[in-house]
């Protein structure tokens, strides 16, 4: 078990930066997700801290010990790769041990550690089967058993769930958070889906253009986004132009699309906003001081999000309970004073 | 170890091998007697012999390639397209000319279409002409040659490049509503433009490069290749040079014009899964499935006439369409008199040694070329590429003339008359064989593996041994088959750089023929088939297994 501390960590490719300051503590055991679009610089983080990329400026400790100038092969992290990257020359088993190599141990103890792992995985029994004639979920099991059997400092995961279908991607995710939380390993996760790092992860780290924007708890991030980049990537949300008219009970008074909302954000902001509004952020009221046609309607199982076009020309989108609700009608909604943040408008 | 240091060595290496050699050769050109001279090269250009050769090998090359192009690109289509009775037979037949020693497989026509071939006695027998009815000889026998066997470079890289293309263009152009000539014309062709230029350049090298056709059955028809020998036997060294030249300008003309014509290949979107040859009316089974078997067994009848020789005693197929007697005796007179068994030996320990050396070799640059800076590993590719682009027999040439004397200061010494100058050459014509194959598998292999190797704790040599290498394997075992083979057969480097004690069996092959035991030679040619055939057969097997 290692803490990974990652201070001030850049990277170029020739002129293009592609991760820029990066700061990051990863506790004990604690599961961080590496979160953003591609191109973010989240793939080429988690290779700086594997040690496949070295790093132009800041230090990556482990443990507090230094590991900034050590080679991939001295750091030792557990990984699985996007494509998994299993030997197709060698049986499941093989795979498995190739790790384990270092240790010298006698031949029965190493296949007892294999099978142990395989266990671990839900393999037991598959040590002899070629790797290529597996299924893609099963495929994904022996890469993080193969990660796992050197017993490494930390665990890093490089978009593990992306190549399976997506009903084996929610199985395989439930699997994968069950056994990260039994082993205890730090793991360190790359994911371009919001769901899925809500899912797995303790906290969530998320990148924008080579750049940490926020970090936190699934739920920090979406209840006091930071950014707006935050915001609109993390959940859904619908962007108004607005005026902050004052302060109301902790919250920021903002004026959009004609009504007025209670805002999250910094309260000393003044001027021109930018509102970003969350579907749970308004409720249907036919007595509501805010009213937009119907333009689209997505069902989603106990609810339907609706988009409405507003007088403003803006679009909004509101959470409803019933689905009965006819594209092109009229509805009114009103704020609740919830899932509302508001950001400097730097377009203004 | 030092992996920047064992690049550069390497390439030090090549340099010394490739790269001097030609260098040597182009400097004789315009240097006689230790004075700098343009004679050589004004003899070339006002001598309307010399320029009469390299007309002749250009027109020769174009000509074979639109030939080639022609019987390779539909062979390919019906045998990957179209559901014919015997289709993976004839799909297998129809390689056989790549890899048949190109001095076999002319030897093959002379016993065929030759004046005193089966053809020409059938047709005695039959006429009951004293004298054969034509000389197979000149311009047209060469054609005929370069045709029938250059085409399988085309039609094996057309039919690769099939394999990867996906099936749901095809029906994406039916669903559009367009016909089956329509969706090859508009869809198929365009997008076998890459495989069919990389047949044509093939064939284009191969053409220029071809010593033994023109040198068997040219007759007065000269080609660049065979007037260099020539000059050369004259003692015009430096305007042998000069023809060399030539030469090596006209391939890299080829290898010009086809970079130009690269362009999107089969890969497309899809999944590359190999096509399932459609399901076609009984009608066009019928017919495509008559066409490819004729042509098949057109394409292979002078190897059947080879077998068919070399089981015929001397004097006993005069003026009879069929032989009067038969024998064995060709193949006892090759295994009892050493004189004729040990040409064997030679030929086995030098191919097997150059292509040895040259696997390893090639594994070394392309584990450089993977790990180094972008320069480097360039410059190594294009050092290993260039004896493919440049004529066997102007390789030839040159390392004669580099191993012609002792200057240790500038990597020469006299070899010329040892018998380690031979299969150097071999090595040389080699080092592109293998090395484009495997540049190529190392470039294909997951980097993530090596990746993954490493945060394993598998250092460099550990994942090369137990990653790298097992999966180049195949690729491995394949392209030094084809090196073997290549060195097993030689004829146009081996007829330049040969001594009497090391002389390969393509020598003994011609030596036979000269002497008019015509049996004896067929036998030859076809037990250096079936070693080659093995060669192949086991490097196939080792692909298999892996």
């Amino acid at each position: 078990m290692s803490t990974v501390t990652l201070t001030g960590l850049a990277k170029r490719f020739g002129e293009t930066p592609v991760v820029s300051d990066v700061s990051l503590d990863v506790g004990e055991g604690e599961l961080v997700a590496l979160l953003g679009p591609s191109g973010s610089g989240k793939t080429t983080l988690l290779r700086l801290i594997a040690g496949f990329e070295q790093a132009d400026a800041g230090t990556i400790r482990f443990d507090g010990d230094d590991v900034t100038n050590r080679s991939a092969l001295e750091r030792r992290c557990g990984m699985v790769f996007q494509h998994y990257a299993l030997f197709p020359h060698l049986s499941v088993g093989e795979n498995v041990a190739y790790g384990l190599e270092r240790e010298k141990l006698a031949a029965s103890e190493r296949s007892a550690r294999v099978n142990e792992v395989l266990a671990l995985v839900d393999l037991a029994g598959f040590a002899d089967r070629s790797v290529t004639a597996l299924s893609g979920g099963q495929q994904q099991r022996v890469a993080l058993a193969r990660a796992l059997a050197p017993r490494p400092r930390v665990l890093l995961l490089d978009e593990p769930l992306s190549n399976l279908d997506p009903s084996l991607r929610e199985r395989t995710r439930r699997e994968l958070r069950e056994l990260v939380r039994r082993i205890g390993i730090t793991t360190i996760l790359v994911t371009h889906e919001q769901e899925e790092a809500f899912d797995l992860a303790d906290r969530i780290a998320v990148l924008h253009l080579g750049r940490l924007e926020q970090v936190g708890t699934p739920e920090d991030l979406y209840r006091h986004p930071d950014t707006p980049f935050v915001a609109g990537f993390v959940g859904r949300t619908a962007t108004l132009h607005g005026r902050v008219m004052g302060m109301h009970d902790g919250h920021l008074d903002v004026e959009a699309a004609g009504v007025r909302w209670l805002a999250n954000g910094p309260l000393q902001m003044l001027g021109e906003v930018l509102l970003l509004v969350r579907p749970e952020a308004t409720t249907v009221d036919p007595a509501g001081p805010l009213s937009g046609l119907v333009r689209a309607r997505r069902f989603a199982g106990a609810s339907t999000v609706i988009t409405l076009l507003l007088a403003s020309g803006e679009e909004l989108e509101v959470m409803v309970e019933s689905s009965d609700v006819q594209i092109g009608a009229e509805v009114r909604v009103r704020p609740n004073g919830i899932g509302a943040h508001a950001y400097p408008d730097r377009g203004a | 170890m030092n992996r920047k240091l064992a690049g550069w060595a390497l390439l030090l290496l090549l340099a010394w091998l490739v790269v001097e050699p030609l260098a040597l050769v182009a400097i004789d050109a315009v240097r006689v007697d230790g004075a700098w001279t343009f004679a050589s090269m004004r003899a070339f250009f006002i001598e309307k012999n010399e320029w009469r050769a390299a007309w002749n090998s250009l027109w020769l090359a174009v000509v074979s390639v639109v030939l080639g192009a022609l019987i390779g690109v539909p062979l390919a289509l019906a045998t990957r397209l179209v559901d014919f009775p015997g289709r993976r037979i004839v799909s297998a037949l129809l390689t056989l000319p790549a890899v048949l020693p190109p001095l076999v497989g002319v030897v093959a026509f002379l016993f065929l279409y030759g004046e005193s071939g089966v053809i020409a006695r059938a047709v005695m027998a039959v006429t009951g002409a004293e004298t054969a009815p034509w000389r197979f000889e000149g311009a047209l026998a060469v054609v005929l040659i370069h045709a029938t066997t250059m085409y399988a470079y085309t039609y094996l890289l057309v039919r690769a490049a099939l394999a990867t293309f996906d099936p749901a263009l095809l029906e994406a152009a039916t669903a559009l509503g367009a016909g089956r000539w329509r969706a090859v014309r508009t869809i198929v062709l365009p997008l076998l433009r890459p495989a069919i230029g990389n047949g044509a350049l093939l064939t284009a090298l191969s053409s220029l490069a071809s010593y033994s056709a023109p040198y068997v059955f040219g007759g007065g028809f000269r080609v660049l290749p065979t007037q260099v020998v020539t000059t050369r036997l004259n003692g015009d060294i430096s305007v042998a040079m000069v023809e060399t030249l030539a030469l090596v300008a006209l391939a890299l003309i080829a290898l010009l014009l086809a970079s130009r014509l690269g362009g999107p290949g089969t890969r497309g979107a899809g999944k590359g899964l190999a096509p399932a040859p459609r399901a076609s009316s009984p009608r066009t089974r019928r017919v495509v499935g008559t066409i490819a078997w004729v042509a098949t067994g057109w394409l292979l009848l002078p190897h059947l006439a080879l077998v068919v020789v070399s089981f015929v005693p001397i004097g006993a197929w005069n003026n009879t369409a069929l032989p009067s007697a038969w024998t064995v005796g060709n193949y006892i007179a090759l295994v009892a008199q050493p004189s004729r068994w040990r040409p064997f030996g030679t030929s086995l320990w030098m191919a097997t040694l150059a292509a040895a050396v040259a696997a390893i070799l090639a594994l070394g640059v392309a584990v450089a070329a993977r790990d180094s800076k972008r320069r480097l590993s360039r410059t190594l590719e294009a050092a290993l590429a260039l004896p493919w682009a440049v004529p066997g027999t102007v390789y030839a040439i040159a390392l004669a003339t580099m191993f012609s004397r002792l200057q240790p200061g500038a990597g020469r010494f006299v070899l010329i008359g040892t018998l380690w100058l031979l299969p150097l050459a071999y090595l040389v014509r080699a080092l592109p064989i293998v090395g484009r194959a495997l540049v190529g598998a190392i470039r294909g292999l997951d980097p993530a593996l090596d990746e993954a190797a490493t945060s394993l704790g598998a250092g460099g040599w550990r994942s090369f041994r137990t990653i790298t290498l097992p999966l180049l394997g195949p690729a491995l075992a394949g392209a030094t088959a084809l090196a073997f083979v290549t060195g097993l057969g030689d004829f146009m480097t081996s007829v330049i750089l040969y001594t009497y004690d090391t002389r390969p069996v393509s020598l003994e092959i011609l030596g036979a023929i000269r002497q008019g035991e015509i049996g004896v030679a067929a036998a030859y040619g076809v037990v250096l088939t079936a070693i080659s055939t093995m060669a192949f057969y086991f490097a196939e097997r080792g692909r298999a297994t892996t």
